[in-house]
C-alpha cells in the first residue's frame, strides 16, 4: 500500500486544523472504503486524519427525535432500541450492510460521505428526513440529506468539513418505514437495487389502523386496502443504485401523499417510481430487470411500512 | 516516519515501532511473524484475516495499525492454552471435519470466537450472521456451521 502518515486527533477542532495544515490530507473513519480505495490506487492521500477517537462524534441524543453521531459504528447503532422501533428503515439497512467484521468498524458517517449509489443507510435516511450536521471553519451548519448527495462519491460539503451527526425528526406513532436491499446472495453483497419508504397516516385514522387485520400477512395487505380507506398524510420513497445517487422518487411520493391508500394509488406509485429510476446495465444486473424490481421493491417497502404503522398502533 | 504503539496481543503487552500506513494484518504477519492470520483478498471481502480487537471481529487487512494502540488483540495463535491444548472451537472444527483446504479456517474460528464472547448460546441464525463475512470456497459452510454450533457442548 502507498505510504501515508496517520494522525489521531482527539477533538473536532484539532482534526480541522490538522486538515488545514497538511497537504493532500483526507479524513478516515472506519476505513472500510478509504483503505480499499487506497489499496486499489483510486486515491493516494499523503495524510489520513482519523475521526475514530473523537468522542463528540459518537453521541446519541434521544429528545425530539434522534441524533446519532457520525462515527458510531453500525453494530452500535443496531443496539439503539429507538432505531429498531421508530426508524425501522434504518434498522433494516444496518442489519444488511456488509458483514459483521465491516459493521464492527464502518461508521454511518462514512457510509453517507462515501456516497455510493448503493450505500445502504442512504435511502433510509432520505425517507426519514434526516438532517446532516456539518462542522467546518465557519462553524456548524445543517443540510437536509436530500441536498447532501450530489453524485457518485460526491457530497455537498467542503473537503475540510466534517459530518458530525445526523438528526432524525420524531414521527407520529402512526408511521411505518422499511428498507429492502435486493442482492444476488444473502450476505456480503452490494445491492442490485434498493428501496426504502415511509408512510405516515393521519391522526384520525388511528382507530382504523387498530381495526386493520394486522394478523394478515403483509402479502395480503394490498387486497385488504379497499376495505380500509387509509389516508396517507406523508409518503416518502427513496431508491438506491438506479441513479447516480440515492434519490427520492418524488413523483411516486405524490401518487400517495394526500390520497387514500388503495390498490390503484399503490400501483401508480410503483409505476412512477420505475419511471423515475434511471438504471443502467452493469455486471450486477441489467437495466430492464432493475426497473421491474423498482416496482416490486417499492410496493413491498410501502406494504411493510403500512404493516409496521399498524403494529405501532395496535 | 515510524511511530510507537503499545497494545495487548494475545494477552501479552507489545511495544512496537510501526509505519503509519501499515495495516494490523501486515504487522501481525511480517513483524510478529504470526502467520495464522491469512491474507485472502486484502479488501475486507473474504474474512480470512479476521482477528478480534476489543472483543469485536474485524478484518485485519483494513485495520490501520495505529488504531490498535491501547487495545486488546486476539489472533488464532492466542486461542490455545500455553500447554498446546486447543480452544473448544478449534477442537470442534477438527472433530466435525469442518476444515478442507484450511485457508479460511483461522478467520472462521476467530469470527466464531467473537460470537461466543458475545453470546453464550448462539443459535444457527447468530452463527450464520457471525460468519457472513467469511468466505469458504471448499465446504459449502454446512460443517462449519455445525462445528460452531456443537462447539459449546465440547467445552463442557
Amino acid at each position: 500500500m502507498k505510504k501515508f502518515d496517520y494522525h489521531i486527533p482527539k477533538s473536532l477542532e484539532e482534526a480541522l486544523s490538522l486538515f488545514k495544515s497538511l497537504e493532500n490530507a483526507k479524513y478516515i473513519a472506519g476505513g472500510t472504503d478509504v483503505l480499499v480505495n487506497i489499496k486499489r490506487k483510486k486515491e493516494s492521500p499523503s495524510h489520513l486524519i482519523s475521526l475514530r477517537n473523537i468522542d463528540s462524534l459518537k453521541v446519541v441524543e434521544k429528545k425530539d427525535g434522534l441524533k446519532i453521531g457520525s462515527c458510531l459504528i453500525h453494530q452500535e447503532l443496531l443496539k439503539i432500541e429507538e432505531i429498531r422501533t421508530y426508524y425501522s428503515a434504518l434498522y433494516d439497512a444496518l442489519t444488511k450492510l456488509g458483514s459483521k467484521q465491516i459493521r464492527n468498524v464502518a461508521t454511518i458517517g462514512g457510509n453517507i460521505c462515501n456516497a455510493a449509489p448503493s450505500a445502504d443507510t442512504a435511502c433510509p435516511l432520505l425517507v426519514l428526513d434526516a438532517q446532516v450536521v456539518i462542522f467546518g471553519e465557519k462553524g456548524t451548519r445543517m443540510v437536509p440529506i436530500d441536498d447532501f448527495f450530489e453524485g457518485p462519491g460526491t457530497v455537498a460539503k467542503e473537503e475540510s468539513e466534517i459530518v458530525t451527526s445526523f438528526e432524525l425528526p420524531s414521527f407520529p406513532k402512526y408511521t411505518g418505514s422499511a428498507y429492502i436491499k435486493h442482492t444476488r446472495r444473502e450476505a456480503m453483497d452490494l445491492a442490485m437495487v434498493s428501496a426504502a419508504s415511509r408512510i405516515t397516516f393521519a391522526a384520525e385514522d388511528q382507530s382504523l389502523l387498530r381495526d386493520f387485520l394486522s394478523s394478515k400477512g403483509v402479502e395480503e395487505l394490498d387486497k385488504e386496502l379497499k376495505n380500509y380507506p387509509l389516508f396517507v398524510k406523508e409518503a416518502r420513497i427513496a431508491l438506491g443504485v438506479v441513479a447516480p445517487r440515492p434519490f427520492r422518487a418524488k413523483k411516486a411520493e405524490s401518487c400517495l401523499e394526500g390520497k387514500f391508500l388503495n390498490e390503484e394509488t399503490l400501483r401508480e406509485a410503483c409505476e412512477k417510481a420505475a419511471e423515475e429510476a434511471q438504471p443502467r446495465d452493469t455486471i450486477r444486473g441489467e437495466a430492464w430487470y432493475r426497473r421491474e424490481m423498482v416496482k416490486v421493491l417499492t410496493k413491498r417497502t410501502i406494504l411493510l411500512s403500512v404493516k409496521r404503522a399498524i403494529e405501532m398502533c395496535s | 516516519m515510524k511511530k510507537e504503539i503499545k497494545f495487548h496481543l494475545n494477552g501479552e503487552e507489545v511495544v512496537a515501532e510501526v509505519e503509519p500506513h501499515w495495516t494490523l494484518l501486515y504487522f501481525l504477519r511480517n513483524v510478529m511473524k504470526l502467520k495464522g492470520t491469512k491474507e485472502g483478498c486484502g479488501y475486507g471481502e473474504c474474512g480470512a484475516c479476521t482477528v478480534v480487537v476489543d472483543k469485536r471481529a474485524v478484518n485485519a487487512c483494513l485495520y490501520p495499525i495505529l488504531e490498535v494502540d491501547g487495545k486488546k488483540v486476539i489472533t488464532i495463535e492466542g486461542l490455545s492454552k500455553p500447554d498446546g491444548q486447543l480452544h473448544f472451537i478449534q477442537k470442534s472444527f477438527i472433530e466435525e471435519g469442518a476444515v478442507q483446504c484450511g485457508f479460511c479456517t483461522p478467520g472462521m474460528i476467530m469470527s466464531a470466537y467473537a460470537l461466543y464472547e458475545e453470546k453464550e448460546n448462539p443459535d444457527e441464525e447468530d452463527i450464520k450472521e457471525a460468519i457472513e463475512g467469511n468466505l469458504c470456497r471448499c465446504t459449502g459452510y454446512i460443517k462449519i456451521v455445525q462445528a460452531i454450533k456443537s462447539a459449546k457442548r465440547r467445552q463442557q
